[in-house]
């Protein structure tokens, strides 16, 4: 839209310092709050976002709603089906499916989404500056990559499971996370060394910005499709590694619950005593599809190239 | 040059649609042409006009979606609904076709022999060995040297000329009647563009084919075709001879197109004429003349009825505009068709006397080693992209530094840009040495310094709206919030685009108006000089005007200098003052803009010159070309004493005796009168424009 220049001229001379009113009205949009904008018009993220909200609801507002807690055993009703009195059935040993679901969920949640955010944070921070920097920074870090990538996970934790028994499950997302981020890690470095050579990338550093703020502002946010995906992914792999880690003596104990433990428990059931398999999973499968949406719903609001 | 009774070509009512969801995009809308036997057509377009549609619905080469309708017809043949089979017959033995890109169309796991000789058999019988002696032949024809040899070469061993020569070999080769070439030289340089036009017309002569030249370069037309068509929104809005058509077009569009383009052959700083906005979308056509909604004459019939080709002054020239009769009755020109505002006053090469200088490089050197091995590197060889260049740029001036692509021009640029030690030499912005410079300063000398590249698209990050691009210069410079906020609005409107717009991403925009926000980008912080980088080769003729004219209305406005690099001489004898040449690493002829175009001293600069068509028939036709022979060398292997011996055209004409000089001794610099130097050791001055 090309506008003679002599109407630009026209317009800066009536120009008074400040700016004319009628331009004034409306304030220069930020990135994130088109981004934001964007976002909140896509009605399936919206909808991912609400069940999300929902099950976090369900899962640290759900135990009061109950008589049981996942430690009672109801002796009198063993492997039960869904009833009025135990709304999810009962376990072999009595326990009630409902406490036990929405305990286990509590965790996995956190888990899931604490470690999906920790490792993909991690690769995206160590493949980008890897990438983008080049040089001794890419070697140290790359190796560093491999030699994760090439020390069996199973084993570290047998080795270093003794050291964190009794501490805080924290440690446990740390630990799940730091075996999750090296293949993406590879990946973002390989994308930002191509994004490096772009001519925007040079217009930033022509401009005067610094490194770290070039891989944050302009390298990340144009690999944020792969991140989100690669995010969203990790939740449920997370939420099911847990439960692989779970057999070497930490993480989530018995008499503690997580969905992964419910689900390992519930597998051999899952034909004769549904219940016990049914409720787990469904909600696993639950979170897992609003994470989906809700990552669906941010990378098309990141990305321009996806209409509205 | 009047259609004969029976054209060898006769397309009517062709029509090309592409379906899509969205709605079919009428790629090609109803067009009418002959094409006599032995004429050269020339249809000129910019990108999405439909005239490369157009070529390949002839030849019948549209992906399978497409819908064809109308006729063509070859020699009374019937094309359009032949089957592929039947088609595949006249492919090549009598319709041939040119493609732009030589390197895609070229297989590149076979030797270029074996595809020409493959063209050969196609239609022929022959053994092996006279297909293959034919192609040696076809070669040669198309001025490959060594063609026995080099027969054996595959594609990507070839220059992009070369390969270009190729290409037109295999179209000759089974002597067709009608020759496409669809935009035949848009990826070559302008001394390659020169010599792939002269094989052309040998090409021609060789078989006196019909030729359809499809082209968005106006030159590039002017001297070579008959008839010119002149395509616009997937419709012909003007035919005629020619020297009608560049004479007396009657179209706005053609008129807007002529005037818009900035010429080699003229001083002075006529401003140009832009066509406003932007070419409609195929899928979404205005009611009416498609051109309308850019058009000055327009009036209330435009909008309402899309007027039809239509004879204009008795001649053989047809216009498709409501309004082609007034034109005609008034002889108007584009000038007084669009409303040109008269320019600020020729700033001269007077003003650049005791100015202070903005940008000094004094013999800066940048070289890549050239390595070789997986694990054990070894250097087999230097790169030398940068050789040793000085060059400076005043306040308030434009320097131009053109050269071919491969002649180190942007690695010079971005060498500055860095604003370090560069490998050899120095580089002073604004009176300090870059090489004693530490980060605070170096980053505060950034202010002053600042780059708009050749690609807009490329250049934006696509992930930013339009006000984070033009905030982030300002934020990282740490301006306060509210100035920030301030200055965007400023910006938009200074580059002549909406407050609205401010919300968008940048793949939102046209080319132009992408063009405009990295030139806002670049300003944002006030900078002293800006070095831009190829600005308008990527956009579209009639929009590159306006981009242009805002560059230079900016540079009056705002004091600033511009450090321009390009490879169009065309568009740097409009904006520059000053001129510097370079070839293979080093600058051959530097002087003020008229004199270096009124009488290049250098024989590099008179052979690029003289290679660039002016769009003008008449003068076209007349004037003499300066070929070059060869590529431009690798500058891994830059050739010793002069670096232009190898191709030059007055080293050849020398005897022994001076030519050791060239061959022995590296001319520098020297003053071949006021305001031009040139690195020639027998440099002389000649106009060629």
């Amino acid at each position: 839209m090309s506008v003679p220049t002599e109407q630009v001229i026209g317009r800066l001379a009536d120009q008074r310092p400040g700016g004319g009113p009628p331009l004034d009205e409306t304030r220069v949009p930020s990135r994130w709050g088109v981004v934001l904008r964007r976002f909140l018009g896509r009605r399936l993220a919206l909808a991912g976002l609400v069940v999300l909200a929902g099950l976090f609801v369900l899962a640290f507002v759900g135990p009061y709603l109950t008589p049981w807690t996942y430690t009672d055993k109801d002796y009198a009703a063993f492997l039960s089906g869904p009833s009025a009195d135990h709304w999810f059935g009962t376990t072999q040993t009595g326990g009630d499916v409902y406490a036990l679901t929405v305990r286990g969920m509590q965790k996995s949640l956190i888990i899931g989404l604490l470690v999906a955010l920790f490792s993909t944070g991690l690769a995206a921070i160590v493949g980008s500056f890897a990438g983008y920097f080049g040089g001794w920074v890419d070697r140290t870090l790359m190796w560093m990559v491999e030699l994760l990538l090439v020390l069996p996970a199973f084993l570290l934790v047998a080795i270093l499971s003794p050291l964190f028994r009794g501490r805080t499950w924290l440690l446990f997302v740390v630990l799940l996370a730091a075996f999750l981020w090296m293949v993406t890690a590879r990946i973002v470095r390989g994308m930002t060394i191509s994004l490096r050579e772009r001519e925007y990338v040079l217009a930033a550093r022509y401009m005067g910005l610094s490194g770290p703020r070039i891989i944050f502002r302009h390298i990340l946010p144009n690999i944020s499709s792969l991140l989100i995906i690669d995010a969203t992914l990790n939740v449920s792999a997370a939420i099911i590694a847990e439960t692989g880690l779970s057999y070497f003596g930490f993480g989530v104990q018995p008499p503690d619950v997580s969905l992964g433990t419910l689900i390992a428990d519930g597998t051999t059931s899952a034909v004769t005593f549904p219940w016990l398999f049914g409720f787990a999973a469904g909600l696993l499968v639950l979170i897992v599809l609003s994470v989906n949406l809700v990552g669906d719903g941010l990378r098309d609001a990141l990305d321009p190239t996806s209409g509205a | 040059m009047t259609p004969a009774a029976d054209p060898l070509v006769a397309v009517r009512g062709l029509s090309v649609t592409f379906p899509d969801r969205t709605g079919d995009v009428r790629a090609v809308r109803d067009v009418d042409y002959d094409l006599a036997r032995g004429e050269v057509l020339g249809i000129v377009g910019e990108s999405g006009s439909g005239k490369s549609a157009a070529a390949l619905a002839v030849m019948g080469l549209l992906p399978a979606g497409a819908r064809v309708e109308g006729s063509v017809r070859l020699d009374g043949e019937e094309l359009i609904g032949l089957e592929d089979r039947a088609l595949s017959r006249l492919r090549g033995r009598r319709i041939a076709m040119v493609f732009q890109d030589p390197l895609s169309a070229l297989t590149p796991v076979y030797r270029i022999g074996q595809q020409v000789a493959e063209a050969v058999q196609a239609h022929n019988r022959l053994s092996r060995d006279e297909a293959r002696s034919r192609a040696v032949e076809l070669l040669e024809l198309v001025g490959i040297a060594g063609a026995r040899e080099r027969a054996g070469a595959f594609p990507h061993e070839l220059s992009g000329g070369m390969r270009q020569r190729v290409m037109i070999a295999m179209a000759i080769a089974n002597d067709p009647d009608v020759l496409i070439a669809d935009e035949p030289t848009t990826a070559l340089d302008v001394t390659i563009q020169a010599q792939v036009l002269e094989v052309l017309r040998t090409a021609r002569e060789a078989t006196g084919a019909a030729m359809i030249v499809i082209t968005h370069d106006l030159g590039v037309v002017a001297g070579f075709a008959d008839r010119v068509a002149v395509m616009y929104a997937g419709r012909l809005v003007e035919q005629g001879g020619v020297d009608d058509v560049y004479e007396r077009p009657r179209m706005p569009y053609t008129m807007g197109l002529l005037g818009s383009i900035p010429r080699v052959d003229e001083s002075g700083r006529r401003p140009l004429v832009p066509i406003e906005g932007a070419p409609p979308s195929p899928a979404h056509l205005p009611p009416g003349c498609p051109f309308a909604p850019r058009c000055p004459l327009v009036f209330e019939r435009c909008h309402e009825e899309e007027p039809a080709l239509a004879a204009v002054g008795g001649r053989p020239q047809l216009a498709a505009c409501h309004r082609a009769a007034e034109i005609e009755a008034g002889g108007l020109a584009p000038e007084e068709v669009y409303e040109v505002r008269s320019s600020a006053p020729a700033p001269g090469a007077e003003r650049r006397n005791g100015r202070p200088q903005v940008l000094r490089t004094e013999d800066l050197v940048k070289h890549h080693p050239l390595l070789r091995g997986a694990v054990f590197k070894r250097q087999v060889g230097t790169v030398r992209a940068v050789d040793g260049i000085s060059l400076t740029v005043g306040e308030g001036e434009t320097l131009g530094l053109v050269g071919e692509s491969g002649c180190g021009k942007t690695t010079a640029l971005l060498e500055i840009l860095e604003l370090t030690r560069p490998q050899g030499g120095r580089v002073v912005v604004l009176g300090r040495d870059t090489a004693e410079l530490d980060a605070r300063e170096r980053r505060a000398l950034r202010r002053e310094v600042q780059v708009v590249f050749q690609d807009p698209l490329a250049s934006l990050d696509p992930r930013l709206p339009v006000s984070d691009v033009l905030a982030e210069p300002l934020r990282t410079h740490g301006v306060a919030r509210e100035r920030v906020e301030e200055r965007v609005r400023e910006l938009v409107r200074l580059v002549g685009l909406e407050h609205q717009h401010l919300s968008r991403y940048p793949q939102h925009f046209s080319g132009g108006q992408r063009q405009r926000i990295a030139i806002a980008r670049a300003l944002a912080l006030e900078p002293k000089l800006v070095v831009l980088d190829e600005p308008v080769s990527a956009l579209d003729v009639s929009i590159r005007a306006g981009v242009v004219n805002l560059l230079e209305e900016l540079r009056e406005r705002l004091g600033l200098s511009y450090l321009f690099v390009a490879h169009d001489l065309s568009v740097v004898r409009h904006v520059s003052d000053r001129v510097a040449v370079m070839y293979l690493g080093r600058l051959v002829e530097v002087g003020d803009v008229d004199r270096l175009y009124g009488g290049p001293a250098h024989p590099y600069t008179q052979a690029l010159l003289s290679a660039i068509p002016v769009p003008d028939p008449r003068k076209e036709r007349t004037r003499a070309r300066i070929l070059l022979p060869g590529d431009l060398p690798s500058p891994a292997e830059v050739p010793g004493g002069c670096r232009f011996h190898t191709r030059c055209p007055k080293f050849a004409a020398l005897d022994a005796e001076r030519r050791r000089r060239c061959l022995e001794e590296e001319p520098e610099l020297r003053a071949v009168g006021p305001g031009q130097e040139a690195a020639c050791h027998y440099a002389e001055r000649l106009a060629v424009v």
